[in-house]
């Protein structure tokens, strides 16, 4: 276990990390100020890799599939709000959730409909499949430092929105006080249109980062949306900085658990029992986690102040 | 008048209907995974069985073939209900399938304890080779820990001293990994058993860093589906195609290969894997198999494939011996006893446990004639292989 590898695993959770953030982010705002919750989110991380793969594998160009694919996303964002999401906000949290679930099993049977079942995946250019050595023998792959960028570019963007903007201001009022912000006059469908939409395209960048490392494949978005479920919740439903810092709080236990928990128990474990024990627990280890925060705060790490 | 003439449209109806409701048929239950993304292996075995069907001329001796196919979602209590469907429900004479051990274990009671026929085309968990063998239970594929034996005796012979090994923490998984261990002589540096299941961990960073970091001189892995086109991607990516040569079993196959082609990922050619079968094997019933589907499907078979055509061709070898009668077990069971069927994999015999007794062949990753990455069979390791498990088979 030396510095290096510590190093490079610190880097690798960073990575999962702001993935974990992108797709977080919309899902808490949208949680946070509409009091919707949207088992589907995880659909527009389907899709957004779905679309780039398809994109880059027409037109040769991943940049260029980039730059399609989160406007799509996007749009596609706009239309399931007007079309589904709107209907469902005034229903109960039961009932939000059996819809889109039902959402999930829709979302799902399309892509296989679109693209079969064996998913997508394309290559990197040349540039992005390579390694850059960071320190003396720190070597690390130049796409995953570019995916670490991007997310912390976005959550800097996300955050000066949030914090600097009047729509900024807006939807920070919309978390803490729905009511009180339509009863001043606020366009707040507008608004939910908006953000509903932002969370999509997000979420859609996320997926799309990850597909050429894992590749575009159906039902990707369920899986990453249970992990986003625990971000929220232990940054606080409807904070940004909360999604954030979960977020990175999650990724880094998540993946040095996997990374050096079997050593860890080595020293007090037999060699066998660590070796067995390890994988499972490292996999309960963000749960064990967001047990603890409730335990000390209940709202999560960034909640919205009780007053 | 009207009504009489609808009385007759109707008599005439009957009349033109063939018999079929009143001859008998065979049932086959089919159990695999046709939704997730791992239903690219369901879909092959599907069609692979449809193949066989279509090869028999959709009859097992005088009796039509009636295939029932179900899917088990990748996940251990589905493919458990929808075994009992089958058994239950449908009735069927025999249940065939299985990718994945942990999803056969869960299943396997459903069938033998209804005194039906169980035929494995792809999982071969040691439970079921040892402790839990059963007169009913046979396999056209091999017991888990065969293939990365075969792997870990040319990791010897090829004289790598230090191993890494990673898998996915299930029943196929730590029997892949009791497998290359039981063989290898060198060290084992360093072992990774990742999340599987329906949300399986596909982004393999941090083990591949520790991989790197470990001082291993080969890299032995097991990710079947599709996180073996993910896993190579990663490795690729992470710089290791030219420091930590990779060994593969079950994870690079017709499968994964057309879409690590798609993505250009050249780390995977030249890269080693053992199995019993490759599409290039030089046997009668394999050049029809794999001629037959390259032209109906326009793609090459994988392994999972030609085991699904070996298990319709087994059941087949067992109702022809008993002429039809379903009724004889006993006859169809010491039928299947013989493996007297032409199999893909030439001829072979079956153990105590009903698990073949087969030649692995070490395998390398090229291009064919026509630039499509396939799998080629470049010399025989292992020789009429038997599991170690049989010994702990009380039959």
């Amino acid at each position: 276990m030396d510095g290096a590898l510590i190093m490079i695993q610190v880097l690798n959770g960073l990575q999962l990390g702001v993935l974990l953030f992108l797709l977080a982010a919309g899902l808490t705002l949208v949680f946070g100020i509409m009091d919707f919750i949207n088992l589907a989110h995880g659909a527009f991380y389907m899709l957004g890799a779905f679309i780039c793969a398809t994109l880059a594998l027409w037109l040769d160009s991943f940049l260029l599939a980039v730059l399609l694919a989160v406007p799509i996303t996007f749009g596609i964002g706009v239309v399931v709000e007007l079309g589904i999401a709107r209907q469902l906000y005034q229903a109960d949290h039961l009932e939000q959730i059996l819809a889109t679930f039902g959402l999930i099993l829709i979302a799902d049977t399309l892509v296989q409909m679109i693209w079969g079942p064996e998913g997508l995946t394309f290559a990197l250019p040349e540039i992005l499949n390579g390694q850059v050595r960071l320190f003396r023998d720190v070597d690390f792959p130049v796409y995953r430092i570019l995916i670490i960028s991007v997310g912390l570019l976005v959550a800097l963007a996300l955050y000066l929105v949030v914090s600097h903007t009047r729509i900024g201001m807006l939807i920070r009022a919309g978390a803490s006080n729905r009511r009180m912000v339509e009863a001043l006059g606020v366009d707040i469908r507008m608004l939910f249109t908006l953000v509903f939409a932002a969370g999509a395209a997000m979420a859609g960048l996320a997926g799309l980062m990850i597909a050429p490392i894992t590749e575009a494949s159906i039902g990707m978005g369920n899986e990453i949306l249970i992990v986003a479920f625990v971000v929220i919740v232990i940054g606080g439903i409807g904070s940004v900085q909360g999604a954030f810092f979960g977020a990175i709080l999650v990724g880094l236990i998540d993946t040095l658990g996997r990374s050096f928990l079997d050593d860890l128990l080595g020293l007090f474990l037999s060699h066998q029992a660590a070796e067995t024990s390890a994988p499972a627990i490292s996999a309960m280890l963000i749960y064990i986690l967001m047990a603890v925060i409730l335990t000390f705060r209940p709202k999560g790490l960034f909640g919205p102040r009780t007053s | 008048m009207i009504k009489n003439l609808i009385c007759g449209a109707f008599a005439l109806l009957v009349c033109a209907l063939p018999g079929t409701s009143l001859a008998e048929s065979v049932k086959i239950g089919f159990v695999t995974t046709l939704t997730t993304g791992a239903a690219v292996i369901g879909n092959d075995m599907r069609d692979a069985v449809n193949l066989a069907v279509e090869n028999l001329n959709g009859k097992m001796g005088d009796l039509d073939i009636e295939v029932i196919f179900a899917d088990d979602g990748f996940k251990p209590e589905t493919g458990k209900q929808v075994t009992d469907k089958l058994v239950k429900s449908d009735d069927v004479d025999f249940v065939a399938g299985y990718i994945w051990s942990h999803v056969l274990l869960a299943s396997q009671k459903s069938v033998l304890n209804a005194d039906k026929f169980l035929v494995s085309a792809n999982a071969g968990p040691s439970q079921l080779a040892g402790k839990l063998c059963h007169r009913d239970f046979f396999s056209t594929s091999w017991q888990n820990d065969q293939t990365p034996m075969a792997m870990g005796a040319v990791l010897s012979q090829r004289g790598v001293s230090k191993l890494y090994v990673m898998a996915p923490n299930y029943a196929a998984g730590k029997n892949m990994v009791a497998g290359v261990e039981r063989t290898f002589e060198g060290e084992i540096v360093g072992k990774d058993l990742t999340k599987w299941g329906k949300d399986a961990q596909l982004d393999f960073s941090a083990e591949l860093a520790k991989a790197k970091a470990s001082g291993a001189e080969a890299l032995f892995v097991f990710y079947p589906g599709k996180a073996g086109g993910a896993f190579m991607k990663q490795y690729e990516q992470a710089g290791l195609a030219d420091k930590l040569p990779l060994y593969t079993v079950f994870t690079v196959d017709a499968i994964s290969l057309p879409k690590l082609q798609q993505a250009n990922m050249k780390a995977v050619l030249g890269s080693l894997t053992t199995g019993f079968w490759g599409p290039g094997l030089k046997t009668p019933q394999n050049a029809r198999f794999v001629e037959g589907f390259l032209n109906k499907y326009g793609r090459y078979p994988s392994f999972y494939a030609a085991q699904s055509y070996d298990s319709i061709f087994l059941i087949n070898s067992a109702v022809e011996a008993v002429g039809g009668d379903l009724q004889d077990r006993d006859g169809m069971r010491a039928a299947m006893e013989k493996a007297d069927f032409p199999s893909v994999r030439g001829s072979f015999s079956y153990g105590a446990n009903h698990f073949p007794i087969q030649n692995f062949y070490l395998l390398e990753v090229v291009a064919d004639r026509d630039g499509n990455w396939t799998t080629e069979i470049r010399s025989t390791v292992f020789e009429n292989h038997q599991d170690t498990y049989v010994a702990d088979c009380r039959l």
